[in-house]
C-alpha cells in the first residue's frame, strides 16, 4: 500500500473526528427543533458564548469590564482568582440554564404560534444579541481554553498503527483531544436517548415534539418543557464549545461550526438524533475527502467552505426528508 | 386632521389602481422626488454622502430586491452577500473588458447576469420550502464566495485579489474612481433607486405579483388555482437577484470603489440586507426604504452617541451595537411582524383624526 | 325522471325540468393509494355539463382524496380520469386549473396576507396573459388588463355581497365571509368545472341558507356544472341533481338523491349495520 493510501485513510479518520463535532453541535438543534419545532440559528452562538463564559469564570474575569471602564474611567480586568475547571463548568451551566429561562420569559412566550420562518428570524436576531453581549461581557480578544484536556497526536494509536505501512510510514496521526470528543459524544447521545424513553421528563418531551396542543391537554407544561429543553441544549452548546475552544481557542469562528451543523441537518433530518450523528460524520468525512481528493488538487483548496451545503443541496433535491426523516404527504 | 383622505372619491378602477390612491400621499410623494433630485444634489457633502445617503441609497435597492423574494414570495433566502458578489464582479469584469461601454450599461448586465445566477440557485426551491431552503441559499452564499476568492480569473489576476473599479463616466462627468463628486455618486444611485422602486411596485401590483403573494401565503392552493409554482418561484428569483445585482455592482463601483469578496460580501452582508427587510416590513415598498435607512442611520447614531459623547472605545460601541440590532429584530418580530411599515400605517391612522380623539 | 345508460353523452331532464346537458367528466376506475392504505379504490363515476353533483360519505370515504385526483394534485395510480371527451394525461394542478376546472376548499385556503379583491383576482390568473416587462413597465397592455379583470371581478363581488370587505385582508374576516370569498375566487375563473369541499362546514342554519343559495344560483345564472362534498344530508339532497356515496374507499351508491336514500347500502354506511 502507498503512503497516498495511508495518508487518505488519515484524512478520513480525522473527518469521522471533525465529523463528531460536527454532530455535537448539530444535536443541540435537533433537541430544540423536536421540542418547539424552532429552528435555533443561535446554537453556535450559544456554544461561543458558553465556552466564553467558562473561560470568564475560570480566569477570575470581571463581566463587562470594558463596559465598565469606558464609563467609570477605571481600569479593572480580574478579580484576581482562579476557579478550578470543574467549578466554572458547574457556574456554567447555571448560566445556560439561566440563560434558558430567559430566553423561553422574553422570547419564546411572545412567539407561540408563529410561522417557523417567524421563529427562526427571531433566532437569528438571539443569535445577533448573544454575540454582542458575550463580546461585551468578557471581550472579544481570542481566548485560551483549557479544562485539561490532553491534546496533540496521540503516540499510543501512532505507534499501535505503523505496522501497517512500510518503513516510511510511522502510524495514523490522530489528536487525543479528538478521540476524547468523539467519546464524549458518544457518551452525550446515549444519554440524552436514554433520558428521553425512559424518563417522565423524557415522555413529555416526546409528547411535546409531536403535538403541542395535545401535549398541552394532558397537563404538560409547555413552558417549563421549553426551558427544560433550552437548559439542555445550553449544555450540549457548552460541551461543544469545550471541545472546539480547546481546540482552536475561543473565538468569534467558533460560532460559525453552527452554520456547518445546518447541512449536517438536512441530511440527517431535523427531527432525528441519530440522523444528527451520522450526518455530522458524513460530512466530516465527506469535506475533508472532497478536499484531499477533488478540492486541493483542481479546485485550488478550501473547498470545506461550502462543500457540506452544496452536498446538503443536492440531497435535498432528491431527498427532501432527509436521510432518517419521514416521507411527507401533502394535504390540502 | 393633519391626515385626510375623506372626500377623496375614484370614478374609475384606474385611479383606484394607482400607487397613491389618497391626495395627501401623492403630493407629499411628488413633493420626496423634488426634494431627492432637485435640492439635495446642492447641498450633498462627502459626509453625508459616504455615511449615510449613498449607502442608504445602495441598500434599499438590495432591500427592495430582497423584500420581493421573502416578503412577497415568502422565499427566505441567505444567499444576498453572494448575490451581490456576483453583481460586483459581473461589472467589474465588464468594465475591464469593453471599456468603451458606458457602466449604466454595465450595471444593467451585471443585474441580469445575477438574475441568471439567482435563478440557477432558485432551483431547489421547488422541491424544498422554508428554513431549507434558507440553508440551500446558504451554499450560494458560501460557494459564489468562494469561486470569487479562489479563481482568479474573476478578479483579472491582481496580486491582492482585490478589485478595483477603473475611472469611468456618465455625460463626461466621473462617477467611479478616485476622483469623483459626492453628488454625482449620489445622483447615480438615485436614478438607480428610483428606477428600481418604480419598476418593483409595477412587478408586484399586478398579476405577477399576485401569484407570487399567492405562492407565500399558501403555496399548495395556489397551485391548484392556477399559479405555476415554477414561474413564480423562478420569477421572483431572478428579479429578486436582478435588484440584489445592481445593488452589489453599485456598492463595488460608486461607492466602495476597490472591494475584496469575504470583507465586502460575506454572510455578514445578507444578515444586513435581511435585517433591512425585517425590520422595513415583509412586503412593503416603502418598507423596503424604511428598514434600509434605519439600518444605515443606526451604527452612524450609536457610533455619535457611544464614541463621540460617552467616549466609548470603538470595539464596545461595535458590540453594543450587536446587541441593539439583535433585541431590536427580536422585538419587531414580537410586536411588529410588518416593521415600520406598519408603524406608518398606524400613525397615519392617528393622525387621520389628530388632535380630537374620535 | 330521467334514464340514462352508463357513459351517456347525452344529457338529461331533471325533476324540476332543467336540462342537462352531456358528460364532461368522467372517472374511469380510479385507485389511489398512499404506500399501502387504499384511499380509493376502483371508482367511476361521471358527471354532467350544468348539473350538480354531490360526493358524499363518511368521515375518511375517500371523499377529498377523489377531488384532489381531479385537481390533479394526487395522481392515481390506476383509472382514467376524461374532461371535455379527451383523456386527461398526467397533469400539474396548474395546468388542471388552466383546463378549466376551479375549487374551493375544506380547510379555507385564501391568501391570509392579501385583501378580498386580490385574492378574487388571483383567480383570474389563468386568464390573464401579459408579460413580465408590460408589467414591470405599467404602461398599455398591462394597465389595460389589468382594469377589464378588474370590472369581471367587481361582478362578482357584487353577485356574492362582499363589496364592503373589497379591500379588508382576508385574514380578519370572520369564517362565513371567508367561505364566501374563497368561492369568489374560485368563480373568478369563470370555470368550466367547479369543486366545491364542503362548501357548508362549521356554518350556522342562517349561513347555510346563504351558501346553499349562491350555489344555486351560480349552477343557474353562469350554467357552472358543480360538483360538491357535503356532510348535511339535508342540504345535499335538497340542492344536488345527482350523488355519489363513498364509503371506505368504495363506491356503494350513485343516481339521484331519492334512489340513493332508497339504497340499502347507503342506510347502512350512514347508520351502521347490525352484525348478527
Amino acid at each position: 500500500m502507498s503512503a497516498e493510501f495511508y495518508y487518505g485513510v488519515e484524512v478520513f479518520l480525522n473527518g469521522l473526528m471533525a465529523g463528531v463535532m460536527y454532530s455535537l453541535v448539530a444535536l443541540g438543534f435537533v433537541l430544540i427543533f423536536k421540542a418547539s419545532g424552532i429552528f435555533n440559528y443561535a446554537q453556535g452562538v450559544m456554544a461561543l458564548f458558553a465556552a466564553m463564559t467558562l473561560v470568564g469564570l475560570q480566569t477570575g474575569q470581571v463581566p463587562f469590564s470594558h463596559l465598565i471602564n469606558a464609563t467609570f474611567g477605571v481600569h479593572i480586568t480580574h478579580f484576581g482568582w482562579e476557579l478550578p475547571a470543574l467549578v466554572a463548568i458547574f457556574l456554567t451551566v447555571l448560566v445556560m440554564i439561566l440563560f434558558a429561562f430567559l430566553v423561553e420569559r422574553l422570547v419564546l412566550k411572545h412567539l407561540v404560534n408563529q410561522e417557523p420562518i417567524i421563529l427562526f428570524m427571531a433566532t437569528i436576531g438571539l443569535a445577533y444579541f448573544m454575540e454582542g453581549f458575550g463580546d461585551l461581557m468578557w471581550g472579544s480578544d481570542i481566548k485560551k481554553l483549557d479544562v485539561g484536556i490532553p491534546q496533540g497526536g496521540n503516540v499510543w494509536v501512532e505507534n499501535h498503527t505503523a505496522f501497517l505501512g512500510g518503513d516510511d510510514f510511522y502510524g495514523f496521526y490522530l489528536d487525543t483531544l479528538d478521540i476524547i470528543a468523539a467519546l464524549v459524544a458518544i457518551v452525550l447521545v446515549t444519554v440524552l436517548v436514554l433520558f428521553s424513553q425512559y424518563t417522565k421528563t423524557g415522555r413529555a418531551l416526546r409528547a411535546v415534539a409531536d403535538d403541542h396542543q395535545a401535549a398541552l391537554s394532558v397537563g404538560i407544561s409547555l413552558r417549563t418543557i421549553w426551558v427544560i429543553v433550552w437548559s439542555i441544549a445550553g449544555f450540549v452548546a457548552l460541551v461543544a464549545g469545550i471541545m472546539w475552544g480547546s481546540k482552536s481557542g475561543v473565538q468569534f469562528s467558533l460560532s460559525l461550526i453552527a452554520l456547518k451543523a445546518l447541512p449536517v441537518l438536512m441530511l440527517g433530518g431535523f427531527t432525528s438524533i441519530p440522523g444528527a450523528i451520522v450526518g455530522g460524520l458524513i460530512i466530516g468525512v465527506g469535506e475533508k475527502m472532497f478536499d484531499f481528493l477533488i478540492g486541493s488538487p483542481y479546485l485550488g483548496g478550501a473547498t470545506e467552505n461550502w462543500f457540506a451545503y452544496v452536498l446538503a443541496l443536492l440531497f435535498l433535491v432528491f431527498r427532501p426528508q432527509g436521510l432518517f426523516g419521514e416521507k411527507i404527504i401533502e394535504r390540502v | 386632521m393633519l391626515y385626510r383622505e375623506a372626500g377623496d372619491f375614484k370614478t374609475s378602477y384606474a385611479e383606484d389602481n394607482q400607487t397613491f390612491p389618497i391626495k395627501f400621499d401623492r403630493y407629499a410623494y411628488y413633493l420626496l422626488l423634488v426634494a431627492a433630485f432637485g435640492v439635495v444634489p446642492f447641498f450633498i457633502n462627502d459626509y453625508w454622502a459616504n455615511a449615510v445617503l449613498v449607502p442608504f441609497l445602495i441598500y434599499a435597492i438590495a432591500t427592495i430586491g430582497l423584500n420581493i423574494l421573502i416578503g412577497y414570495c415568502g422565499q427566505l433566502s441567505l444567499g444576498t452577500g453572494g448575490f451581490m458578489a456576483v453583481g460586483a464582479f459581473a461589472s467589474y469584469k465588464l468594465m475591464t473588458a469593453f471599456p468603451e461601454v458606458s457602466i449604466i450599461v454595465h450595471i444593467l448586465l451585471a443585474g441580469g447576469i445575477t438574475a441568471l445566477v439567482g435563478m440557477a440557485f432558485g432551483l431547489p426551491s421547488l422541491r424544498i420550502k422554508g428554513f431549507y431552503l434558507a440553508v440551500a441559499t446558504l451554499a450560494a452564499q458560501f460557494f459564489l464566495v468562494w469561486l470569487f476568492n479562489r479563481v482568479p480569473w474573476f478578479y483579472n489576476y491582481s496580486a491582492s485579489g482585490q478589485i478595483s473599479a477603473p475611472e469611468r463616466s456618465v455625460f463626461g462627468i466621473n462617477v467611479t474612481g478616485p476622483n469623483v463628486d459626492a453628488w454625482a455618486q449620489y445622483m447615480v444611485c438615485l436614478v438607480f433607486v428610483f428606477a428600481s422602486a418604480w419598476l418593483a411596485r409595477n412587478l408586484t401590483r399586478g398579476t405577477m405579483g399576485r401569484s407570487w403573494m399567492a405562492i407565500r401565503d399558501m403555496d399548495i392552493a395556489a397551485e391548484i388555482i392556477g399559479v405555476n409554482p415554477l414561474k413564480a418561484k423562478l420569477t421572483a428569483f431572478a428579479v429578486s437577484s436582478f435588484f440584489i445585482g445592481i445593488a452589489g455592482a453599485l456598492l463595488f463601483t460608486v461607492y466602495l470603489g476597490a472591494a475584496e469578496v469575504g470583507e465586502a460580501f460575506g454572510i455578514q452582508k445578507s444578515f444586513l440586507v435581511l435585517f433591512m427587510v425585517i425590520i422595513g416590513g415583509l412586503g412593503s415598498i416603502f418598507g423596503s426604504f424604511a428598514g434600509a435607512a434605519f439600518m444605515v442611520l443606526l451604527p452612524v447614531l450609536l457610533k455619535n452617541v457611544l464614541v463621540g459623547g460617552m467616549n466609548w472605545p470603538t470595539d464596545v460601541a461595535a458590540h453594543f451595537q450587536f446587541v441593539i440590532v439583535g433585541a431590536l429584530i427580536i422585538a419587531f418580530l414580537i410586536l411588529e411582524p410588518h416593521g415600520l411599515a406598519q408603524l406608518w400605517r398606524v400613525a397615519k391612522e392617528k393622525l387621520r383624526l389628530w388632535p380630537f380623539p374620535h | 325522471m330521467n334514464t340514462m345508460t352508463e357513459n351517456s353523452t347525452v344529457g338529461y331532464v331533471t325533476d324540476d325540468g332543467r336540462q342537462i346537458g352531456g358528460t364532461i367528466m368522467e372517472m374511469k376506475n380510479i385507485t389511489l393509494r398512499f404506500g399501502g392504505v387504499v384511499a380509493i379504490e376502483n371508482i367511476s363515476f361521471d358527471i354532467h355539463e350544468g348539473e350538480i353533483r354531490a360526493i358524499i360519505g363518511p368521515n375518511g370515504a375517500g371523499k377529498s382524496s377523489m377531488l384532489n385526483v381531479i385537481s390533479g394534485f394526487y395522481h392515481p395510480q390506476e383509472g382514467e380520469v376524461w374532461f371535455n371527451g379527451k383523456k386527461r394525461p398526467s397533469m400539474k394542478p396548474f395546468e388542471v386549473a388552466e383546463q378549466g376546472i376551479a375549487r374551493t376548499f375544506q380547510n379555507i385556503a385564501l391568501f391570509k396576507g392579501m385583501t378580498t379583491l386580490d385574492n378574487i383576482m388571483t383567480g383570474r390568473l389563468t386568464k390573464m396573459k401579459t408579460g413580465m416587462l408590460s408589467q414591470a413597465i405599467w404602461w398599455g397592455k398591462a394597465a389595460k388588463e389589468e382594469e377589464e379583470h378588474r370590472q369581471k371581478v367587481e361582478e362578482i363581488i357584487d353577485f356574492l355581497e362582499i363589496q364592503a370587505i373589497r379591500k379588508t385582508p382576508v385574514g380578519r374576516l370572520p369564517y362565513g365571509l371567508q367561505k364566501r370569498v374563497e368561492l369568489g375566487r374560485a368563480l373568478a375563473a369563470e370555470p368550466k368545472l367547479l369543486l366545491l369541499d364542503e362548501p357548508m362546514a362549521g356554518m350556522n342554519v342562517e349561513e347555510k341558507e346563504d351558501m346553499s343559495r349562491f350555489i344555486l344560483d351560480v349552477n343557474d345564472e353562469f350554467g357552472t356544472t358543480i360538483a360538491l362534498i357535503e356532510h348535511d344530508m339535508g342540504v345535499v339532497m335538497d340542492i344536488s341533481d345527482r350523488v355519489v356515496v363513498m364509503d371506505y374507499g368504495k363506491k356503494i351508491g350513485d343516481g339521484t338523491p331519492s334512489e340513493v336514500l332508497a339504497n340499502q347500502e347507503v342506510i347502512d354506511a350512514y347508520l351502521g349495520v347490525s352484525h348478527d
